[in-house]
């Protein structure tokens, strides 16, 4: 076995790298992952990435994985015809806020037996993490099949709460808000992936 | 319904959360223990993208972001392959790469560096690996840049890499050193990983093969990811 290549930190000037809109060049990914064709609800998912001291991490860059509305990801292995790119990328403003405009995603099998609960997965990094988080991101109206989520339920029921995002119909478009607490009391619940 | 898994994180390689040499993971590094996950569609999955999305001129620095005049600094060729701990190459994955100019300058908005800016250079590309995981580009070298972490701190050159591999399990963000740098000793970020060897892994290799003569130096640098197991473990 060959050793893996150790993890370094992203670094607080990765943007005009890794989200190049911001300096007028063409990116691969952006925070949008709808277009017309796209089928499901179109949901925000919105939020800050907060740090220790309470203060807003203003450097950081948050990546989102998720299926379809049917539950399928869109992968090399899965049917080419899918329009759900799934992917997207991006980073935190002056005041930490991050916003997605995506689709509800659909229920993704576990095992033959069981469905996951309807989830994004979240990746973050920023200066100051030397390996980036992962994390997942549940939805507030989602309560039965987050009470038989394996994922969710492996998680101590104090912390639980960290994932779910609450969702807020008083826009056109509903909302989930989503805050990323890398400290403190309400630390959001990171994964060993 | 998850026939193979990727191996685990070697937490022996990959630095730790909290690291009180480098100042920024005091209020930033997630302190509670991570939470084991058993992988699902989910972890072993990632996105896909094609060649349309790569320009093939962002596999050279020195010319993707010309303003008519070439990039200054010491041209440097930087090449390797992306292999996973098997030793099988990962074909087809995309990179991105950043970096300060050859003065030490990011083109960031925030970077108050008092260095100068150099017109005709970027400092950042994106290229894909061919089939044998084989990756190439064309650059300057990095200056050493200044940062506050402690008195009189300086980074060494380095050259930032993003690498997404097949799944969202093993996407990797990390820095390449040059070998023989009088600052990487005193580099908290560079010496945060555990390991004396997993920390050489970063410096890339001198080659004399890769070097065009009257041209550009060569550099190789390598990259594991973590690797799929191929025994079932759910059927």
């Amino acid at each position: 076995m060959l050793k893996q290549t150790p993890s370094q930190t992203i670094g607080p000037f990765f943007a005009y790298g890794l989200t190049p809109e911001e300096y007028g060049k063409s990116g691969i990914w952006s925070g949008i992952l709808v277009n017309d064709a796209t089928k499901g609800e179109r949901i925000r998912i919105h939020g800050q990435v907060i740090d220790g001291a309470g203060e807003p991490v203003t450097d950081a860059l948050l990546e989102i994985w998720q299926a379809d509305h049917d539950g399928r990801y869109h992968h090399p292995s899965a049917n080419e015809k899918e329009v759900f790119q799934g992917f997207g990328r991006r980073s935190t403003d002056e005041n930490g806020m991050y916003s997605f405009m995506t689709i509800k995603p659909g229920r993704v099998p576990a095992t033959q037996q069981r469905k996951q609960a309807p989830h994004v997965n979240l990746i973050v990094f920023s200066r100051g993490i030397l390996v980036h988080a992962y994390t997942r991101i549940y939805f507030s109206d989602e309560l039965e099949a987050n009470n038989s989520d394996p994922v969710l339920q492996s998680v101590d029921h104090k912390r639980r709460a960290t994932l779910i995002a609450n969702r807020d119909e008083s826009r056109a478009v509903p909302r989930y808000n989503f805050n990323v607490h890398l400290q403190g009391r309400h630390e959001t619940v990171f994964f060993d992936v | 319904m998850t026939d193979s898994e990727y191996s685990k994180r070697d937490w022996q390689c990959h630095p730790p959360y909290r690291h009180d040499p480098y100042k920024s993971t005091s209020l930033r590094g997630p302190r509670q223990p991570l939470v084991p996950i058993k992988h699902t569609l989910s972890e072993i999955t990632g996105p896909i993208y094609g060649h349309g999305d790569i320009d093939p001129v962002d596999s050279d620095l020195t010319r993707n972001a010309t303003r008519g005049g070439e990039a200054l600094g010491e041209r440097i060729i930087v090449t390797g392959r992306v292999l996973d701990d098997r030793g099988r190459p990962v074909s087809g994955t995309l990179i991105e790469v950043w970096q300060a100019n050859a003065a030490g300058r990011y083109i960031h908005k925030v970077d108050q560096h008092d260095a100068p800016i150099d017109p005709n250079f970027f400092g950042a590309g994106r290229f894909l690996t061919d089939d044998d995981g084989r990756y190439r580009m064309i650059t300057v070298k990095p200056g050493a840049y200044p940062w506050g972490n402690h008195p009189n701190a300086w980074r060494p050159s380095h050259i930032h890499f993003s690498i997404l591999g097949p799944c969202i399990a093993t996407r990797l963000v990390t820095q390449m050193y040059f070998p023989g740098d009088p600052l990487l000793p005193y580099d908290p970020i560079f010496n945060s990983t555990p390991d004396v060897k997993a920390r050489q892994r970063l410096v890339a290799n001198f080659s004399l093969d890769i070097t065009e003569p009257g041209r550009a130096l060569g550099y190789e640098f390598d990259i594991v990811l973590r690797g799929r197991d191929e025994t079932p473990t759910e059927q």
